[in-house]
């Protein structure tokens, strides 16, 4: 438990008041996150009921619910979210085989073992841009190392609108798996030894000792990282915008930046990001409840 | 366990642990391969089969921050007897380098960039983690009504897709002219990474006894002077995890950038996926601009290394 001073105590009566002090720290960091997070969201709010239109002069008209309900009876919406959706499964499903399992080798007496474990970690610190960027050399179809060391010659994989998406997932997946890793790592080491000792003593098999002692205690961190990730995954533009330019890989972010940015539907786009942020706080939500449950252990 | 372990169980281990090492080479190639193309020769860049072994070079680097044109035909010699050994470089590659009228060689729009990127991170990064440190500590040491959540208004802020912000955003920046400018980035920056530095740097208060701060205000300090002169002081390694954690994010950042700026403010994470459509693709020059943006976070994973798993859980986890 955190101790806390007890307000009004010995030293209240000298300088500032602790209440005083209390409110000099918090209060302006408070005021800057609504100004700068929170108004601008109203401010749209208000927008996503008109018809306004940022490239024109026009004033914007109040049109009621109009945006909305073009937007939710909009088929290439919902084509849009559901490749979202295809794309949030394969990354994340991709991040958590890979990235337990590399925790699972990972999880024994190793050389240089700290250095592995660092140089695993770089990926996820770069930059989604430039990431993609690169990737976009390898997956070169005619001099990519990708083809080369896979032996497929001239195969398409960004301008392959039956792969481009994966292919993209599957940088993701480079990027991300040792963010699960490093999670699970953390679950995996803070396993009492006497567990498996005591497993090891009752002639338990790898698969029942994994299925029964390694897997639920890991399961509170591994749940952290599906839903931080999922809630990433959902949220995607750098990636999927600098490798591909496809209808395949239009991931409702995208789509959010093309109707605000190049057709400047500045209204309507305000109704997209709404229905947006509902189901990214929605994540947030269980995120946080899982965040704080961690923490009380 | 160390008494049990028969002989098949340590070859068993033996071959795990040979099947991480070429896992992890797998997993690092596609980073060798974006250095290593940094230092090629152009004409080595895009061989078939890729070129692994080659004299490396730093013609891609001068390239990188200069403005050069194709030559046709052959060099004066003259010109090139003349030239600094840089130029002869470019000389060597068939290019020259396009000069204003002092005959100064004209930079590319690289190194204007990059400086903004290291302007732009660095004000917010000390921006957010002075806000933040202070928070954290009145959230840490000090009761308030619903705190849990205040937090996690905090943290939400921080979950906001950018895009969603940077609409609204794009419309009051361009009313107050802040669009293309570094202070406009730097408040966007500064607000993402906030909810970061609070929640970290309450974590690394949390561990601070509160019985330094009691017994200094017993010694007459004021509050104010022992949170500068106590806690601040203890906080250090907490305040410079949290700082490096804030500059990366802010050194990455691509969606804001791209939607905020176009040229005079903008980072170098929107112009390098930039010059892959102008002209014809000089790959080398793409990855050596690459590595140098990826040198300094590179850097800093090493430094962070232990403190990485807090950061990513936004101080939850401690291990």
């Amino acid at each position: 438990m955190i101790g806390r001073l007890e307000p009004g105590s010995i030293a209240a009566k000298r300088g500032m008041s602790d209440l005083a002090i209390r409110n000099l720290f918090i209060i302006p960091t408070i005021i800057f996150l609504i100004v700068f997070n929170i108004f601008p969201l109203i401010y749209s709010l208000g927008y996503s009921f008109t018809d306004f239109r940022a490239s024109m002069n026009a004033p914007a008209n109040f049109i009621g619910l109009q945006n909305y309900r073009e937007l939710l009876a909009d088929e290439y919406i919902w084509i849009n979210f559901a490749t979202t959706a295809k794309y949030v499964l394969v990354s994340v499903g991709g991040q958590v085989v890979v990235g337990f399992g590399a925790a699972l080798l990972l999880n024994r007496e190793i050389p240089a073992k700290g250095l592995v474990t660092t140089l695993l970690l770089l990926p996820m610190m770069m930059s989604m841009a430039v990431v993609g960027l690169f990737w976009k050399l390898l997956y070169s179809p005619s001099w990519g190392i990708i083809n080369y060391a896979l032996g497929l010659e001239d195969f398409e994989w960004l301008s392959n609108p039956e792969v481009a998406l994966y292919a993209v997932a599957l940088t993701d997946i480079w990027m991300w798996s040792p963010f699960v890793m490093l999670l699970c790592l953390a679950g995996l080491s803070a396993i009492p030894k006497h567990l498996y000792e005591a497993a090891a003593i009752d002639r338990a098999g790898r698969w029942y000792t994994f299925t029964r002692i390694t897997l639920p205690l890991v399961t509170p961190l591994l749940l952290i990282a599906i839903i931080f990730r999922t809630m990433e995954a959902f949220k995607t533009f750098d990636l999927a915008f600098i490798m591909t330019s496809m209808e395949s890989t239009e991931l409702i972010a995208i789509r959010l930046y093309k109707m605000a940015f190049q057709e400047w539907q500045t209204g309507k786009s305000c109704a997209l990001a709404y229905i947006v942020l509902i189901m990214v706080l929605a994540i947030t939500n269980i995120y946080v409840k899982y965040l704080n449950k961690a923490k009380e252990r | 366990m160390a008494a049990v372990t028969s002989k098949g169980q340590r070859l068993w281990n033996r071959m795990l642990v040979a099947t991480v090492f070429v896992l992890v080479i797998v997993f690092l190639a596609p980073l060798y391969w974006i250095s290593s193309t940094a230092f090629k020769p152009r004409s080595l860049a895009t061989t078939v089969p890729p070129t692994v072994v080659f004299e490396p070079e730093i013609t891609p680097f001068i390239k990188l921050f200069t403005r050069r044109v194709q030559m046709r035909g052959e060099v004066d010699p003259e010109v090139y007897e003349e030239a600094e050994w840089y130029e002869k470089r470019v000389l060597d590659a068939g290019e020259r380098f396009i000069k204003d009228a002092d005959g100064n060689i004209e930079s590319s729009g690289y190194w204007s960039r990059f400086l903004n990127s290291i302007i732009i991170a660095v004000t917010s990064t000390f921006l957010a983690v002075a806000m933040g440190t202070l928070t954290a500590y009145g959230f840490s040491r000090f009761r308030m009504p619903g705190e849990n959540d205040w937090l996690f208004f905090i943290l939400s802020t921080r979950m906001l897709p950018p895009v969603v912000v940077a609409i609204p955003m794009f419309l009051m920046y361009r009313a107050v002219g802040l669009v293309d400018t570094h202070v406009g980035l730097i408040i966007l920056y500064t607000a993402f990474n906030l909810s970061f530095s609070v929640w970290l740097m309450k974590g690394f208060i949390d561990e601070i006894p509160t019985e330094y701060e009691e017994a200094a205000l017993v010694d007459g300090y004021t509050r104010m002077e022992a949170f500068f002169k106590i806690v601040v002081p203890q906080t250090a390694t907490g305040v410079a995890a949290t700082a490096v954690f804030c500059f990366i994010t802010a050194w990455n950042e691509y969606a804001f950038a791209l939607m905020m700026t176009n040229s005079k403010a903008q980072t170098a994470p929107p112009y390098i996926p930039s010059q892959l459509g102008s002209g014809i693709t000089d790959w080398t020059v793409i990855a050596s601009g690459t590595f140098l943006f990826l040198l300094p976070v590179a850097v800093f994973t090493f430094l962070l290394r232990k403190h990485l798993l807090r950061g990513v859980t936004f101080g939850a986890i401690r291990k």
